[in-house]
């Protein structure tokens, strides 16, 4: 597979990389990036677990080819806390035990960043809907509802 | 939305230590790895730096059952890139978690048994190879006639899948306790259903991944992986492999959840460990979701027949019970799941005489094993339902048909369980209340209802798998110059948090902030054995160890500070921080205690341990270790549901849960795994099932394999009941599993109250629900034409 650069943003920070054209956004991030935060708990599509954000909104790495990140802007879990200390969404999920296993979690959480960012006093059901593609097996949703609206100030 | 709180119940003396509510223990406490998995640096199996790593993939049957003639991989290890090709030939022996039932090779040898199964596997420097390598293996099967349900393979002239068992029966078990036709016989009212149960799957939501390394230099390997269970893991290995135990190091790092999908070795991690040696290296495998669904050892597709016989006054005079689980391709904890179909089934009230006839059917299907609520779930639904029918047809409040039933402890089951701590009374008069039960039900809107159904579960089991006269847990502590106390254990925190536990424990008996406490978990090389994470063993079992290793340090550092102090260990007052002479104002804070304490031995290791007692490890008939345990955890739940009759969808609006957990040494964690329990028993309530053709699985994604999302999860009530068992640590018992049972005969007793249905066979899905609509319609519609009057349904009930 031939390659070409790849120039993007990835957590604030300038890269180019010389990627495949069928390299996947996941793959980029977690081997050439080596940003193993972000998840695979699927064959493509199904959990929400690699969710990441693309120009602010969210995306599953594992459907993504990171040549389509040309020049855009990616955030992963890794950019949220801010000089050691963690956001608010991370705070919540950590205070209020919206982790269990921790595996579905930075997808959740990035999720949640693009809902909050967006609508920064969401309701219930607007949470609900904008996490509805994130696969939790541990937690029955409740605590994650909770700190989600716990991030966005209760 | 969510409403937590806590109750005490009565229950007899404890000799654990008496604790109303710690400094620690008791307290919500955050989990002590969580900031790693919000941030996203705790590094799962997949995630770890492994530097040169060969890729290892695995080939699968694409037969059901059948003869291996030849497996031919000249060509594969021709390919540029390849390192290793092995078979099921490179394995030195059979595997299974059961020892006396290890009938099941890494990779398949002589025949394969289940679509999927693998039978060969290669390393190579990258992905490509490595799929080239595969594609290049020649494999030459046999067809045999397969089989994919339990009545098929249970058929006269069916082929045998295993030498040894006539019939593919795995285990039969035949139980009876007590009179069982006197009891019908003194019964009022005796009725028989049946159900059926679909196959369930874990779902967890981390792919399985292993690494291995091997070091031809020394002989020696280390795999780390998503294992619940290392100890077994390492067992597995050395006997797999051929390899000295004390050659291999088994690590488990961050673990993705499990829910039993891990509790036993699984193949994957066997090959890439024979892998690693074969090609004198790393070898890494990461498992695609497919994989993980014909890997399987879930819950077991299910056949239930079920009488009993009841008192006018609900009593429960007697129990006849036949289960039928189509167990697969091998072993693995089968014969461990039918027994405790039978063990649990009554245990929960006090039953007057029972009979269980139980069958695990060898199929061609992926393994069957343990799965969170390990072989009572169904059955729970069988006998929850059953209760409320016949409450029914006697004119029974359902929550009056349960405390006809209750135990009083201590107390003997008839199979010979006991029971020492018993939270159910709370636990219903929690549910009643909060459900607004007397004021709601029957009164609700057509469509909507309300459902009861109690549930029990093992605070681990009390007999190991591995019998080996060891303690059943063992903690260490080391305390060194620098103050800091750290755990040493085995067991290992797969998401549960069981390091969060047992870190809270050790700071509360020695009275020091959790800051103190480090946790090392799980790495052969430098923490003690331990069964591992099933059973809802390790809160229980290593809480207990780990109460008496602080005890134990904390008499060393008492005595030293004592003698520095030059007074008796007996004046002196712990404080943790600092003690105190007592009466006095001398003190010593926590590092002269611990300056004290290394005079003349240096680094201090502690150790403690625990076992169940003699009396909690079951009777003396075959198979009656399964289902004894120390401890029982009790729950009670109410499901209030909106059934629409026009599509067959069920709505779960609401669930009040309360636990009987004993004592919640984490309140927030407590509630966390009872909120989870009761998800999980509504998603095999609701939706989740797998489906085969011809032993091809049909839903081997998360997509047609349908586990709830957060859109249709309802809000979970959750109130811990504490009936402080005498021999739980701190009076805790276990707060995984128990609440999962109820769930499912709740929603089917809602969905009779909501429309008039009652569904005997699961999951409740649209389509299963619309036909048992349609179903009444008919038999109303014949009953309206051939002039019957208007009598009940008997379905109604």
């Amino acid at each position: 597979m031939t390659k070409r650069l790849l120039a993007l943003t990835v957590n604030g920070r300038m890269r180019e990389d010389a990627v495949a054209a069928n390299l996947l956004l996941l793959d980029y991030l977690r081997g050439t990036a080596g940003l193993t935060g972000t998840k695979q708990g699927c064959d493509g599509g199904e959990c929400g677990a690699c969710t990441v954000l693309i120009d602010g909104q969210p995306r599953l790495a594992c459907i993504t080819l990171a040549a389509a990140c040309e020049g855009r802007v990616v955030e992963t879990i890794e950019s949220l806390a801010i000089e050691g200390r963690m956001s608010r969404l991370q705070q919540a999920f950590h205070e209020k035990l919206g982790t269990q296993c921790g595996f579905c979690t930075p997808g959740m959480i990035m999720a949640a960043e693009a809902l909050l960012r967006r609508n920064p006093r969401p309701t219930d059901a607007d949470i609900r809907e904008a996490l509805s593609g994130n696969l939790c097996r541990c937690t029955g949703y409740v605590k994650i509802i909770e700190s989600v609206q716990a991030a966005a100030g209760g | 939305m969510n409403d937590v709180s806590r109750a005490t119940a009565g229950g007899p003396a404890r000799d654990a230590p008496a604790i109303a509510q710690g400094r620690t223990a008791g307290q919500r406490t955050p989990l002590i790895d969580g900031v790693e998995k919000v941030t996203g640096r705790a590094r799962y199996t997949a995630d770890l730096p492994t530097g040169e790593t060969l890729v290892g993939r695995i080939l699968r049957s694409p037969i059901a059952h059948g003869v291996i003639r030849r497996i031919d991989t000249a060509a594969a290890r021709s390919i540029p890139g390849v390192r290793a090709v092995i078979t099921g030939e490179d394995f030195a022996a059979p595997y299974g978690v059961i020892p006396i039932a290890r009938n099941e090779w890494p990779l398949a040898r002589g025949k394969v048994r289940h679509r999927g199964e693998p039978v060969a596997a290669v390393a190579a420097i990258d992905e490509t190879s490595a799929e080239a390598a595969l594609a290049a293996i020649v494999l030459d099967i046999e067809p045999l006639p397969a089989y994919f349900s339990a009545a098929a393979a249970r058929a006269a002239d069916a082929v045998q899948l295993h030498e040894n068992k006539a019939g593919n029966i795995e285990r039969e078990v035949d139980q009876a306790f007590g009179d069982v036709d006197a009891g019908f016989a003194a019964a009022d009212l005796v009725r028989e259903r049946t159900f059926h149960y679909a196959e369930v799957a874990h779902g967890q939501i981390e792919l399985n991944a292993a690494v291995a390394t091997y070091e031809p230099e020394r002989d020696r390997l280390t795999t780390q992986s998503v294992t619940q269970v290392p100890y077994y893991l390492h067992l597995t290995l050395a006997r797999c492999l051929g390899m000295d135990s004390s050659q291999i190091r088994v690590v488990k790092p961050f673990v993705g959840g499990g829910f039993g999908h891990r509790v036993e070795p699984l193949n994957f991690e066997l090959v890439t460990a024979a892998l690693a040696r074969a090609a004198g290296g790393t070898v890494k495998i990461e498992l695609s979701r497919e994989d993980g669904f014909l890997t399987h050892r879930g819950r077991p597709e299910t056949d239930i027949r079920l009488k009993l016989g009841m008192k006018k006054s609900g009593a429960i005079t007697a129990v006849d019970c036949e289960i039928v689980q189509r167990g697969g391709a091998y072993g693995g904890y089968g014969l461990v799941t039918i027994l405790y179909a039978g063990a649990l089934l009554h245990a929960l009230y006090k039953v007057a005489a029972v009979r269980y006839h139980g069958y695990r059917v060898y199929t061609n299907t992926p393994p069957c094993g343990a799965m969170r609520g390990h072989g009572a779930v169904d059955a729970r639904h069988a006998f929850e339902s059953l209760l409320d029918i016949m409450a029914g047809e006697l004119g029974l409040d359902p929550f009056a048909a349960r405390r006809a039933n209750l135990i009083v402890p201590p107390y003997r089951t008839l199979n010979d369980l006991q029971v020492n701590s018993y939270g159910i009374p709370d636990c219903l008069d929690w549910v009643e209340q909060a459900s607004g039960w007397k004021t709601r039900r029957g009164k609700l809107p057509r469509g909507r209802g309300l459902g009861l159904a109690c549930s029990h579960y093992v605070s681990g089991s009390a007999k190991p798998v591995h019998w080996s006269g060891e303690p059943h847990a063992v903690i260490n502590l080391k305390l060194d110059f620098d103050g800091g106390i750290t755990i040493l254990t085995g067991a290992a925190d797969i998401g549960q948090g069981s390091s969060t536990l047992l870190a809270q424990v050790v700071a509360e008996v020695l009275s020091v902030p959790l800051a103190r406490i480090r946790v090392i978990a799980a790495d052969s090389a430098l923490t003690p054995k331990d069964n591992g994470s099933y059973s809802s063993r390790v809160s229980f079992m290593v809480g207990n160890a780990a109460i008496r290793a602080a005890q134990e340090m904390k008499r060393v550092l008492v005595t030293a500070a004592a003698k520095r102090l030059e007074v008796h260990p007996e004046d002196i007052e712990w404080n943790g921080d600092h003690c105190r002479v007592a009466g006095t104002d001398r003190t010593l804070d926590f590092a002269g205690a611990v300056d004290a304490a290394l005079v003349d031995t240096g680094t201090l290791t502690v150790k403690g341990s625990w076992s169940t007692p003699p009396e909690t490890q079951g009777g003396k008939f075959r198979g009656a270790a399964v289902g004894s345990t120390a401890g029982f955890s009790y729950a009670a739940q109410v499901v209030e549901v909106v059934v629409d009759e026009d599509t067959g969808a069920v709505a779960v609006e609401r669930v009040w849960v309360a636990h009987d957990c004993g004592f919640a040494i984490n309140p927030l964690a407590v509630e966390g795994q009872v909120q989870g329990a009761v998800w999980m028993g509504m998603g095999q309530a609701l939706s989740e099932e797998t489906q085969y053709h011809e032993g091809l699985p049909l839903r081997p994604n998360m997509l047609d394999y349908r586990v709830p999302t957060i859109v249709e999860s309802p809000p979970i009530e959750v109130k811990l009941v504490e009936s402080r068992d005498p021999l739980g640590p701190f009076g805790a018992k276990e707060a995984s599993e128990g609440a999962l049972h109820s769930f499912a005969p709740a929603l089917a007793n809602a969905i009779c109250d909501a429309i008039g249905i009652r569904l005997t066979d699961l999951p409740a899905s649209p389509d299963r629900v619309l036909e048992a609509i349609q179903a009444r319609k008919r038999r109303e519609r014949l009953r309206a034409s051939i002039g019957v009057s208007a009598q009940p349904d008997p379905e109604r009930h």
